[in-house]
Parts: structure tokens; C-alpha cells; sequence
């Protein structure tokens, strides 16, 4: 299949989605499902990247400063924008691809292999409403929150990193915190979030419901799932970086 | 009661299905048999809608399946239950939740009412004390009968099984096969059963369609296929020497009560 199939096809697959549900609470249902399948379960993995990263990037911009001139809080400053404007959208949303993504392709692998998709059909209701909607809501609502979290946890990890290593004192770490904050950055960071959880929940979605063979097959989609939602995540990073910045 | 006609389906330039016109009555088991590879699965698929045919027609009493809009086809399949080959029971659901499901997506029961209804059909299927067990826990006997329940549970007019025997011991296989024909006649349910196992044959062919490389080779009941002179399909029911013996003794005492 040519690249214009799959894009068709999954334009078709997006334009399914919107139906009137056949029963609502059935879909609240399945939704409070995957909200927790996708925002409490990747929740571990979230923050210990997180933690790790906000550290690791105190400790490499602390070793890449080396005048005396440049005081030490910029440290601080240089690990909030950098956390907020690309590792805690980035990376989490790239290690959610791989977490939340082969999820999402291998259960709808599964379910297409083993027949529950055309078994829901028969039944009636509209498989890509109610088996992939409630995944891109659940992502909108949850990847968000956890992209939050990891800014929030990265920066405090650095600070932490920080103070143990004896690079910078608490107040110095603050001080350098506070100055020369930009909103929009925040603003920009949850914009990308939102744009990556699209990308994380329907391209594995697609990649899943239209698998065909066996088990092999499931894992062929998986893997492919991931890779090209890690891809479109970075073209759709410098996009948002070269449009909005 | 369906009314299939010409209907085709075609892959890349295979045909699959090539002009088949049949009538699949209601209270009555409608066997579908042939060879693998014979066009037995796309042809229920088309039935259903899970392919769409390349021209034909397909009328559930009356009603043209093919040309009906997709919200018609939605309040059309709440009358159609489906047992599928490989059960296609629901993983992360009990067997009770898989049973129940269709109950809670269209009706507006209320829990203890549901729970009834389960009860009652998973009793009608012989399946006790199994509503907690996870289909990964009960065996292929037991994961057909689930799916019997639940494609039985909204009290469908119209009953598809594709293979319900397949991976079946002999024994289970004729208890499936005895079940699917009383719910049929039951709930005078059209029923189309896909199978290639002969016992479902002799013990439940109400009516019969041998499907022969897309087309509908022969038609008839199980009571005909036995003095059947179509070559294909004596070649396919009487493959075995053991059968073929059988079947020869059968019409030669035939021919003899005649004389």
C-alpha cells in the first residue's frame, strides 16, 4: 500500500469515529477505561523519565557553564525552559508512543485477528466509534496531565540534582526559577501535548484496527505503530516549534 | 427467512462468489458446505455485511440488505447473532460480562434483569456455574456455548455460525450442533450454519447448499445428499473408502426395497 492509501484510509478511519454513540453510558464507560488504562498506567514510567531528565539536565548544563560570569541560576533557567518547552512534551510523549501506542495497536490487533471487532459489527455498533474514540478522548484528557506532571517533576528533580551535587544552592535554583518566566511557553507546551496525543492515540489506532493475518502481523503493526508515531511526533514538533516560537 | 440473489464477490480478479441465488428458510438449520477454500467464509461474510458483494442482492424477509443505509443496517444486526469460529469472545470480560454485553449496549434493563436473561440463556446452552470465569479459564466447548448465549441472548430472528465445530471433539461437536438446532427451531430462527463436519450433516441439514469453487454446486436436505448422484459432491461428503462402502451399501438396499 502505497503512503496516499494509508493516509486516505485513515482519514476515513478518523471521519468513522463521529457517530452518534449507540449507547451512551456504554461509552462513558469504556472511556473511564482507557483514562485509566492511559493516564494511570503510564503514570510510573512518566515520572521516574521525568525525574531523571530534569537531573540529568542540570548536571549537563552545570558542566557546559563554565565562566564565572554567568551566575549560577541560570542553570535553573536554562533547565525550566528546556523542560518545559521540549523534554517534558517531548520525551514523555515519545516514551507514551511507545507505552500507550503498542498498547493501543496490539489490543486492536488482537481484537481484529480474533474476530471481537467484526463480532461487535455484527452486533451493530460502530467499532471505530466506540473502540478508538474513547482511546483519542482518553488521550486528549490524560496525555496533558501527564505531560504537566512531568514539567513539574523534571524541574523539581533538577533542583534536587542540583542541591545534592552542590552545583547551586535551594535559593539560587529558586531565584533563577522565577526570573524570566514566559507564559506562553506553558502555553506552547500543553498546545504540543495536545497535538501528540492525537498523534499517540489514533495513528497505533489505525495502524491496529486494520491489521491482517496472526500474531506476527500484531507485532509487525506495533512496532510500525511506534515508529511512525515517534516520527510524527518530531516533524510535528519542529513544525509547532517553527510556527509558534 | 433470507432470499440471496446473484450474488458475486470478487478479489483482485478471483472470484470468490460467482452468482449464487438461495433461500434460507426460517425454523430451519441451512448448511452451508464445501471444501476449504470453497468460498463458505466470504459468502456468510457477505450475508452479514462484514463484506460488501460486488453485485447481488441480499433480502431479509423482504428487506435488501445491500442497499439499506448504514442506520438501517445498524437496527437490522440488533436481530442478527453470530457464532464465529474462534468464538470471538471477549478477553477482559467474564463470561457473564461477554453474555450481557449486548444487553447493555441496547436495552434498558436494569441490572437484576439482565443478570436474569444471562442466567436464563446460559442455562439454555447447559453452562452453569461459569459467569465468573474468563474465557482464557473454560474450554472450546464451552467458549462456542458462551457465544451461543450471547448471539442468542437479544432473541435474534437470524442466527449465522461459521465452523461452530471447528476444534471440536466428535461428541462436544454433535452437543453444539444439537444446540443450534433447537434454538433454531426454538425460536423459529433463521439459522445458516457454515461447517464442513459431516456429522452436522446428517444430524442437523434441514436444508443444504454445497458450495463448489464460488458457486452453488447442489442443494437439497440431509435425508437427498445420501442418494445424491452429483459427482463433486460425493467426491467431497464420501471422501473417505470407509464412506464411500457405506454409502454404496446404502443405495444398493435402497434399489433393493424398491425392486
Amino acid at each position: 500500500m502505497t503512503f496516499f492509501n494509508h493516509f486516505g484510509r485513515y482519514l476515513l478511519m478518523i471521519k468513522g469515529m463521529f457517530t452518534k454513540p449507540e449507547n451512551w453510558r456504554m461509552y462513558w464507560k469504556e472511556l473511564m477505561h482507557q483514562c485509566n488504562d492511559i493516564g494511570v498506567g503510564s503514570l510510573g514510567i512518566v515520572v521516574i523519565v521525568a525525574l531523571f531528565i530534569g537531573a540529568v539536565s542540570t548536571l549537563q548544563t552545570a558542566y557546559q557553564l563554565v565562566s564565572n560570569l554567568i551566575p549560577k541560576s541560570t542553570i535553573a533557567q536554562i533547565v525550566r525552559d528546556t523542560v518545559i518547552l521540549e523534554f517534558a512534551p517531548t520525551i514523555t510523549c515519545i516514551v507514551l508512543a511507545g507505552v500507550v501506542g503498542s498498547k493501543i495497536a496490539s489490543e486492536l490487533g488482537n481484537m481484529r485477528v480474533s474476530e471481537q471487532i467484526d463480532a461487535l459489527e455484527i452486533m451493530g455498533i460502530n467499532t471505530k466509534a466506540y473502540l478508538i474514540m474513547p482511546k483519542v478522548i482518553a488521550a486528549f484528557l490524560m496525555i496533558p496531565v501527564l505531560v504537566v506532571i512531568a514539567g513539574v517533576l523534571g524541574i523539581w528533580g533538577g533542583r534536587t540534582a542540583g542541591i545534592l551535587s552542590g552545583i547551586l544552592s535551594p535559593e539560587e535554583f529558586d531565584g533563577g526559577l522565577l526570573s524570566g518566566f514566559i507564559q506562553f511557553n506553558a502555553a506552547f507546551a500543553l498546545i504540543k501535548a495536545y497535538t501528540f496525543a492525537f498523534i499517540i492515540s489514533s495513528i497505533p489506532a489505525y495502524f491496529g484496527y486494520y491489521v491482517k493475518g496472526g500474531a506476527l502481523e500484531i507485532g509487525k503493526a506495533s512496532t510500525t505503530a511506534v515508529v511512525t508515531s515517534c516520527i510524527m511526533i518530531l516533524f510535528a514538533d519542529y513544525i509547532l516549534a517553527a510556527l509558534l516560537l | 427467512m433470507i432470499e440471496i440473489k446473484n450474488l458475486r464477490k470478487v478479489f483482485g480478479d478471483k472470484v470468490v462468489i460467482n452468482d449464487v441465488t438461495a433461500t434460507m428458510e426460517a425454523g430451519k438449520a441451512n448448511l452451508i458446505i464445501g471444501a476449504s477454500g470453497s468460498g463458505k467464509t466470504v459468502f456468510l461474510k457477505c450475508l452479514v455485511g462484514l463484506f460488501e458483494p460486488d453485485s447481488g442482492h441480499v433480502f431479509y424477509n423482504g428487506r435488501d440488505f445491500i442497499e439499506m443505509e448504514d442506520d438501517e443496517r445498524k437496527e437490522l444486526r440488533q436481530q442478527i447473532g453470530m457464532l464465529f469460529q474462534g468464538s470471538a469472545l471477549f478477553d477482559s470480560q467474564t463470561v457473564e460480562q461477554n453474555v450481557m454485553f449486548p444487553l447493555d449496549m441496547f436495552t434498558h434493563m436494569t441490572h437484576t434483569e439482565k443478570l436474569k436473561r444471562v442466567n436464563e440463556v446460559l442455562d439454555r446452552v447447559n453452562l452453569k456455574d461459569a459467569n465468573h470465569k474468563f474465557p482464557a479459564e473454560i474450554s472450546g466447548g464451552m467458549k462456542k456455548r458462551v457465544g451461543i448465549a450471547r448471539a442468542i441472548v437479544l432473541n435474534p430472528k437470524y442466527l449465522f455460525c461459521d465452523e461452530p465445530n471447528s476444534g471440536l471433539d466428535p461428541q462436544t461437536s454433535l452437543v453444539i450442533d444439537k444446540l443450534i438446532h433447537e434454538v433454531t427451531k426454538e425460536f423459529n430462527m433463521t439459522t445458516i450454519v457454515n461447517t464442513h463436519d459431516m456429522n452436522s450433516l446428517m444430524e442437523i441439514g434441514d436444508h443444504i447448499i454445497y458450495m463448489y469453487h464460488g458457486e452453488k454446486e447442489w442443494e437439497g436436505n440431509n435425508k437427498e445428499i445420501i442418494y445424491s448422484k452429483n459427482e463433486k459432491l460425493n467426491n467431497f461428503i464420501f471422501a473417505s473408502e470407509f464412506l464411500k462402502d457405506a454409502k454404496e451399501k446404502r443405495m444398493m438396499e435402497a434399489e433393493k426395497n424398491i425392486e
